[in-house]
């Protein structure tokens, strides 16, 4: 990957609580355009809650976020969505009564514009735009290979088929900046070997910023380009992913003193 | 052996994309429509025409309304009634301040007033959610009745305090009033509802109809895919309520001629939620066979002992139908809970493949 | 026009005391007798999870089938107290098998189905209660035989604030029945083992099963609690006016109540109650003839509504962190 390049999100000092409980407490790192940044450390340090934060879902009390040199303000989840930023979910969060094709549909829809009026006689415009729109998922739907399931309602698809769908309507958002909540959690080998193709495709060929949680080490390393490490809310080491496999207080963060 | 999609090959997205994909599907609408429209009032006698065909009809548009709410978007909702009397009583308000201009077009008028209140109350469904909006919902209904009961402008000051339909025409033929023969009324219904399903089938279809699906099955997940939460809810709302608001109008134009304000109390609420639970939440055609079932049933337990020769008295007649709408909510919840258009999409898939199954 | 909204019944209020302090009172009874339909609400949702929409129809049905019990036995010539009180044990054998009958045929099937399919399945059992219950009950309004179960008639005038405030005693027998009850179901939530169970399956049915209660057994203690729950309502409401299915409206008013409370707060079904019982009862008196009357039929709502906007979990619920 290119060091040198720009850097498209940078988080400063956020720290987050609910209530009492501290869920980040100080954390800064930024994320460059065109890399897999991942984020790895013990369940509950916070990985996911900061995913909340970059697309606005929380709003962090201290800290300030900028996202392609502006600094922003308190923003929506939509808002993050028409910026550029699309997630998938650790416990897969499909539209679950929609088919395939419905729900990766639904990721167009900040694409789409025609309103109630034309929606209502669907045709002219409205038709135009709904095949328009259809092509492109028809595109996403050939490179995540599930053609045969794009009429069955997600509910009814087993996991690993799941959790493609949810990165194939992230996709349709075509974003700039692709979070992924732990892609690979609950998958075989070869399911994994599929994401991993998937994410580097993306990031090869379209050029796709990506950050992502996961457990797996083993892809961790082979996948990112550089790591953040959290344990309990802090940020304890940052680097590639050489640096950070050497660094002692994440040795120690996942196997505990004394080793 | 005939529902065969077998050599129907698409080959655009737009062919794909239709709302009815599949030939048969189309001949069987287009029989459908030819019956309702030609042999019905041919052939329907008057009992079947203004008793059975009009009130079904006129419930179903209702029912599609609540399902919209309910059923596409996830908007738990027990004031739909209110917003019937909303678009009975504007419509009554408009046409005898404007009594030159033609019935219809105030009917379809009326719908925008029953939007905008529903608006009004759907505001509160940013917050509010689940259970706790149902019981939001109730205010409207509650407070929606007591304007019609308490606000005598509403109903011209009738010391009736009904409001009573006007004799109208519709190029020279009396469509409202009693002096409109059934078979008119029975038209002008089907001709409204036919067209106003068609354009709600399309929205829902739409992406439109997506985002308020996506809205149901995942509120925040949907936010993360750029999707407003508040406009698709409200929008949901004045769509839904402009279907029960036409609804309505119909009701009393077309149907029952005049209407006190219990007409619209909660119990029409109830009933019409559960014409949508019966026939399927979150189905077009669905809301036609919960109508059908809802209205029809009360019918038929009448008819049937009469029939038999067994004498049965009115009130039995009430508290069976009760018993019986009752068992068949708790039935279908537990055998099938996407209701009667579910066992519908079950009987076509199983036809396709008859007779080899595997 | 400001003036008669802000002040004028404020004014009204500090003028005539005793009439304050009257229709304080009112409230205060009719919110009780919210309270404890809301109280059967709460009970089921705490154990099951279920919005139980029947529960005002269970009181009505509860009422009905004792007086139809007392009836029948007072056609065979046995009447009075012993009468009575018989009725009203087998009145609670019927709630028993009622409950027996919704845990068998109901809940047992709809396990695990998402919570608005069971809430919409507790409104077929309100349809099936209301048609059977007319069926054998009909549908004119009964009386309810309150001497006969030894709850006092007549009222207390207590000379006070430069005029006469009278109460009901029906009324402060209801508020002290009530107080007992609620307090003995706390008791039996916190300290005995049944208790217990329950809390656990309100927290998990999942949970619950795999540390070996039997959630089959638990619903039907709870909805039978619940059905005793409805009867004490019944009976305190049928001693103030009569016995018939018109009260289903009014059973209507336990929603606004709940959600004002929290949904799984029994203190807060209390509170509610009042807030609700007593807000009525203000406004209709103090500010309802400013706009026609008869708003007590949407005020508790209105209140409900605006109150959720304000805190949309209610009361004394817990905080909604939504998570993903």
């Amino acid at each position: 990957m290119n060091a040198a390049s720009e850097t498209l999100l940078s988080v400063d000092g956020v720290s987050l609580s609910f209530g009492g409980v501290k869920a980040i407490t100080d954390v800064s790192f930024d994320i460059r355009k065109g890399e897999i940044r991942a984020i790895i450390g013990p369940n509950g340090a916070g990985k996911t809650s900061m995913l909340n934060v970059v697309n606005g879902f929380y709003h962090p009390q201290h800290g300030r976020i900028t996202y392609k040199g502006k600094t922003r303000p308190r923003m929506r989840p939509y808002q993050a969505a028409s910026q550029g930023i699309a997630r998938t979910f650790q416990n897969v969060a499909l539209f679950r009564g929609m088919t395939t094709l419905d729900n990766i549909m639904v990721g167009r829809t900040l694409k789409m514009h025609r309103g109630l009026f034309w929606q209502m006689l669907r045709y002219g415009p409205a038709m135009r735009e709904e095949i328009e729109h259809r092509r492109v998922v028809e595109d996403i739907i050939d490179f995540l290979q599930i053609e045969s399931i794009r009429k069955t309602p997600v509910g009814k698809l087993p996991y690993g088929l799941q959790k493609r769908v949810e990165l194939g309507r992230a996709l349709a958002m075509e974003p700039e900046l692709l979070l992924l909540d732990e892609p690979m959690a609950g998958m075989n080998i070869e399911e994994k070997e599929d994401m991993c193709r998937y994410i580097l495709d993306l990031n090869k060929h379209f050029g796709t910023t990506i950050a992502l949680i996961e457990h797996d080490m083993g892809v961790v390393m082979d996948l990112s380009d550089r790591v953040v490490v959290l344990e309990y809310g802090h940020k304890i080491a940052d680097g590639t992913p050489e640096v950070v496999k050497a660094d002692p207080k994440v040795i120690e963060a996942y196997l505990g003193v004394g080793h | 052996m005939f529902y065969r999609e077998t050599g129907q090959f698409k080959q655009s997205y737009a062919a794909d994309q239709a709302v009815f994909p599949i030939l048969q599907d189309r001949i069987g609408l287009a029989i459908i429509l030819l019956v309702a429209f030609v042999v019905v009032p041919l052939f329907g006698n008057e009992f079947l025409l203004a008793s059975v065909m009009v009130p079904f009809l006129i419930l179903s548009l209702g029912a599609i309304g609540i399902n919209i709410l309910v059923g596409y978007t996830g908007l738990l909702s027990l004031g739909s009634a209110a917003f019937m009397g909303v678009g009975a009583y504007s419509a009554y308000k408009l046409s005898t301040i404007f009594p030159g201009v033609n019935i219809l077009v105030w009917i379809l008028c009326s719908g925008f007033f029953a939007a905008g209140v529903g608006v009004l109350f759907g505001l509160p469904s940013l917050r509010i959610k689940g259970f706790y909006l149902a019981v939001a919902t109730l205010a409207a209904q509650f407070f929606l009745q007591w304007c019609f009961v308490r606000i005598s402008w509403l109903y011209n000051d009738n010391p009736s305090g009904a409001i009573e339909v006007p004799a109208r025409t519709l190029f020279g033929i009396a469509i409202t009033g009693p002096s409109a023969t059934p078979v008119t009324r029975y038209l002008v219904v089907l001709a409204i509802v036919v067209v106003m399903t068609l354009l709600a089938s399309n929205i829902v279809h739409g992406r439109i109809g997506r985002t308020w699906m996506a809205v149901r099955d995942m509120d925040i997940a949907a936010q993360l895919m750029g999707i407003r939460l508040l406009p698709a809810k409200l929008l949901a709302f004045a769509v839904s309520s402009f279907y029960c608001g036409v609804s309505g109008a119909l009701m009393v134009f077309l149907w029952l001629g005049a209407a006190e304000p219990s007409a619209f109390d909660i119990k029409l609420s109830f009933l019409l939620l559960f014409m949508v639970i019966i026939g399927g939440l979150g189905s077009m055609i669905g809301s036609f066979f919960g109508a059908a079932l809802i209205h029809i049933l009360p019918i038929v337990i009448r008819m049937l002992p009469e029939a038999l020769g067994l004498p049965i008295a009115a009130a039995t007649v009430e508290h069976l139908t009760y018993l019986i709408v009752g068992g068949l909510i708790i039935f279908f919840l537990i055998v099938e809970p996407h209701g009667l258009a579910r066992l519908w999409q079950i009987a076509k898939q199983k036809l396709r493949v008859w007779p080899f199954p595997y | 026009m400001l003036y008669n909204i802000f002040i004028d019944p404020f004014v009204q209020m500090a003028q005539m005391p005793d009439l304050l302090v009257q229709t304080l009172w009112e409230g205060l009874v009719s919110g009780v007798l919210y309270a404890l339909i809301a109280l059967g609400f709460v009970l089921i949702f705490k154990a099951s999870g279920v919005f139980n929409f029947a529960q005002g129809i269970m009181v009505v049905f509860s009422a009905l089938t004792l007086v139809g019990f007392y009836e029948k036995f007072s056609a065979y010539g046995f009447s009075g107290h012993t009468a009575a009180f018989v009725a009203l044990i087998l009145t609670a054998g019927v709630m028993f098998v009622l409950a027996m009958l919704i845990e068998r045929v109901v809940l047992r099937p709809l396990v695990n189905q998402p919570d608005i399919i069971l809430f919409m399945a507790t409104f077929g059992i309100t349809y099936m209660l209301i048609g059977f219950g007319e069926m054998v009950f009909g549908g004119d309004p009964k009386q309810m035989i309150a001497s006969e179960l030894f709850l006092p008639s007549g009222s207390v005038d207590v000379e006070m604030l430069g005029g006469m405030v009278s109460f009901q005693k029906i009324d402060i027998a209801a508020a002290v029945i009530a107080s007992v009850m609620i307090a003995g179901l706390a008791l039996f939530f916190q300290k005995t083992r049944i208790g217990r169970a329950l809390r656990a399956v309100a927290d998990s049915h999942k949970a619950a099963l795999s540390v070996g209660i039997s959630l089959n057994q638990i619903w039907v203690i709870v909805w039978f609690a619940a059905g005793l729950v409805a009867l004490v309502t019944g009976i305190m409401w049928g001693a103030r006016s009569d016995v018939s299915f018109a009260l289903e409206i009014v059973a209507l008013k336990a929603l606004p109540v709940l959600v004002l409370g929290g949904l799984t707060s029994v203190p807060g079904a209390i509170v509610g109650g009042l807030i609700i019982g007593i807000g009525e009862k203000l406004g209709e008196f103090y500010w309802g003839p400013l706009l026609g009357g008869g708003i007590e039929s949407w005020f508790a709502y209105a209140i409900a509504l605006l109150f959720l906007l304000y805190r949309p979990q209610g009361l004394f619920g817990d905080k909604i962190i939504e998570r993903i």
